[in-house]
């Protein structure tokens, strides 16, 4: 009884809410893994161990396995911090400016980089509750800096928009080229 | 001297200076605001730097870098907030020093232990580069191997109170390395049979979304949050003189700051916390400690500014970064086809100085940019949190869609966001998977090609610095194991002994 006691004390750690959550999910991915190690890699025949192309997979996700199941282990063993479900609702919420960011992605080609990017940080910043002019002048005005720096300065390689295609002939090479 | 020389040519062309400047007054105004710091700036513009020339590139953000933590003091010492983590000490003696009304002479002395610490750090770079030069060609592969399986142990080992955690994922990061076509037998890994994981997964897409896209999510989700208006008045220059009265002190943290940066994996945080425990313990006033002391606060500023040029000697003369930032860095140099690693200080001499000289040019320019704009700089830290992850998550999309114009990249790096997020609302390490990504591509070429020449184990380590590097492992192991028993006695003790009890939060044995 007193060396479970002592292993508890071993693994015992600060938990915070969430904590079990986290471990359990990636103690089944560690699992999941492990399970198509067989399936998505190749053991090649007249090749040593250290040159298998499965060896460091395998190596990697046996270190994952066992961590992880140590570290749900601690997280037995740890005192709880109430709380969990408000904390995985918090970390579901980032869906929501996941999906933002994604539709921005996807309109980027489509509008063009300095128009989705000055509709994106105004569209954000009402989102998250700007309503003064300041707010809303900054973020389209930052919107239009980042624009302007990294495609028209900088160069960076982002595609020109469709759109530009049907603007007058007067500006298109223009916003074909900087914008 | 005529590498030297060289290597001044090579720094005084006019992109270069300019990416000099751009960065170290960029990583103040960067490292200044709290929640962004150099991780976050550096994911954002390593694709853009890609089409500089490497050594414009890499002064844009070693200046960043080099910089980060001077701006970082600023909110530490005036509001208690550190601009990025490595500050957080900081504010344990700086900020009573602005409560009594000390607030310039903190930041002056702040200022001035971090100039020294920088420039301590690049001279003993510059002192140990004959002897770089000499023993780097001694490192064959299973040394570097070696020194990266010691760099994955030491992050991993770093992290007190979260070893199971870093361990498992480090070794998620080294399973990241892995995915995609191996190089080798030409087989496919973990693909799932879908072509866009046939050439692999990006370390920059997965440091954007574990760094930049998740400090966004994170600050467009939590409350509303925007440092208060504060004004700084006096002279800022006295610092340097006050200096000269805490040298012993300045000496060893810049000194136990550059021993650390070397040491891959271990950086900032130990650095600091070695130096103000020796300040503690050697001072004539240790209570003043936590509450004001000028020793204190010059023990933690001096030893975190150490650490950037010392950390760029494992990264320079191995090719193995010890740290997430030094990490990122490595990406620029194999984008260039510059290989870091014990050819390049036979190959590429020159470019080794430039660097050097890249390192000691910035300090001077932030503390000149330092020493007149503070002020102006408080007024750019009132940005409110969440405009602040606005601004993040439109940068982060530059830095992941310039890399080949890819919606997949996008949705991973979203994904490694909402992942990173997780993390740190656990207060669990992100840093262990950059490292596990990078060293795990390291150790897996480096051990196949050792042990093509190996007829039986014990021939790994029949090289004298094989050798040392594995009797430190083993050193490193044994002493972890032994801090980890003594820690657990002494907390059994104190559970003993219900006068001295000891709660569960301070109860952190598997650390």
């Amino acid at each position: 009884m007193s060396r479970i006691k002592t292993l508890q004390e071993l693994f015992k750690r600060y938990r915070r809410p969430g904590d079990i959550v986290f471990a359990i999910l990636f103690c089944f991915f560690s699992f999941f893994l492990l399970s198509q190690l067989e399936f998505q890699t190749k053991w090649v025949a007249r090749t040593k161990l250290y040159a298998q192309p499965s060896f460091w997979p395998a190596v990697s996700i046996l270190g994952m396995t066992i961590f992880s199941v140590l570290h749900y282990i601690g997280s037995l063993c740890s005192p709880r911090i109430a709380g969990r479900w408000t904390e995985v609702w918090f970390w579901l919420r980032s869906a929501e400016y996941v999906l933002y960011f994604l539709i921005y992605v996807a309109l980027v080609p489509w509008l063009g980089y300095l128009p989705s990017t000055m509709s994106f940080a105004l569209f954000l910043a009402l989102r998250v509750g700007y309503r003064s002019r300041q707010a809303i002048l900054s973020a389209v005005a930052f919107g239009m800096g980042v624009a302007i720096i990294f495609r028209a300065f900088l160069q960076v390689k982002i595609p020109s928009g469709e759109l530009y295609n049907h603007l007058p002939d007067a500006v298109r090479a223009f916003a074909l080229t900087y914008l | 001297m005529e590498q030297l020389l060289s290597g001044f040519i090579i720094l005084a062309q006019w992109e270069v200076l300019i990416a000099l400047l751009i960065g170290s007054v960029g990583g103040v105004i960067i490292g200044a605001i709290p929640g962004v710091g150099a991780p976050v700036a550096i994911a954002i513009l390593l694709p853009a730097t890609f089409s500089f020339e490497p050594i414009v590139g890499l002064t844009l953000l070693l200046g960043i870098y080099g910089s980060s933590m001077y701006g970082g003091s600023i909110p530490a010492i005036l509001i208690n907030t550190p601009g990025t983590a490595v500050n957080a000490l900081t504010t344990y003696d700086g900020y009573p020093m602005t409560k009594r009304g000390q607030g310039h002479r903190a930041l002056s002395l702040a200022y001035s232990a971090s100039f020294f610490g920088g420039i301590f750090s690049i001279l003993c770079l510059i002192i140990l580069s004959p002897v770089l030069a000499w023993i780097a060609p001694h490192f064959g592969s299973r040394e570097i191997f070696l020194a990266a399986l010691m760099g994955i142990i030491l992050v991993v080992l770093a992290h007190r109170g979260q070893v199971l955690a870093a361990g498992m994922l480090a070794c998620f990061g080294v399973f990241l390395s892995t995915v995609g076509l191996e190089p080798v037998k030409y087989t496919k890994r973990f693909t799932f049979d879908q072509t866009w994981l046939g050439s692999g997964i990006d370390l920059i897409v997965v440091v954007l979304g574990l760094f930049a896209i998740s400090q966004a999510l994170l600050l467009l989700i939590d409350k509303e949050h925007a440092p208060k208006s504060t004004h700084v008045e006096g002279n800022l220059f006295s610092g340097l003189k006050e200096l000269f009265g805490i040298k012993r002190v300045a000496t060893a943290a810049s000194s136990l700051g550059v021993l650390m940066g070397m040491i891959p994996g271990v950086g900032e945080f130990t650095a600091q916390f070695l130096s103000y425990t020796y300040a503690q313990k050697s001072s004539k006033d240790p209570d003043k400690f936590g509450n004001g002391s000028p020793e204190g606060l010059v023990a933690s500023e001096a030893a975190n500014n150490a650490v950037p040029g010392a950390a760029m000697i494992p990264l320079l003369a191995l090719g193995v970064p010890g740290e997430a930032l030094t990490a990122m860095m490595l990406s620029v140099f194999y984008v260039h086809n510059v290989i870091p690693g014990p050819q390049l200080f036979d190959t590429k001499l020159d470019f080794v100085f430039a660097l050097y000289m890249a390192l000691l040019l910035l300090n001077i320019f932030v503390m000149i940019f330092l020493l007149f704009s503070t002020n102006w700089l408080l007024k750019i830290i009132q940005i409110p949190t969440r405009f602040l992850g606005v601004m993040i998550i439109i940068l982060s999309f530059v830095g992941v869609y310039s890399l080949r114009n890819s919606m997949t990249d996008c949705m991973l790096a979203a994904g490694f966001g909402v992942f990173g997020l997780i993390l740190k609302r656990l207060n669990l390490p992100v840093v262990p998977i950059i490292l596990g990504m990078v060293l795990g591509g390291i150790m897996e070429t480096k051990f196949r090609t050792a042990m093509a020449r190996v007829k039986n184990p014990l021939d790994f380590i029949d090289r004298p610095i094989a050798a040392i590097l594995f009797v430190m492992i083993l050193v490193i192991l044994v002493a972890h194991v032994r801090t980890v028993m003594q820690e657990h006695q002494m907390n059994k003790q104190n559970h003993d002994d219900p006068d001295d009890h000891v709660g569960p939060e301070t109860s952190t044995q598997q650390g």
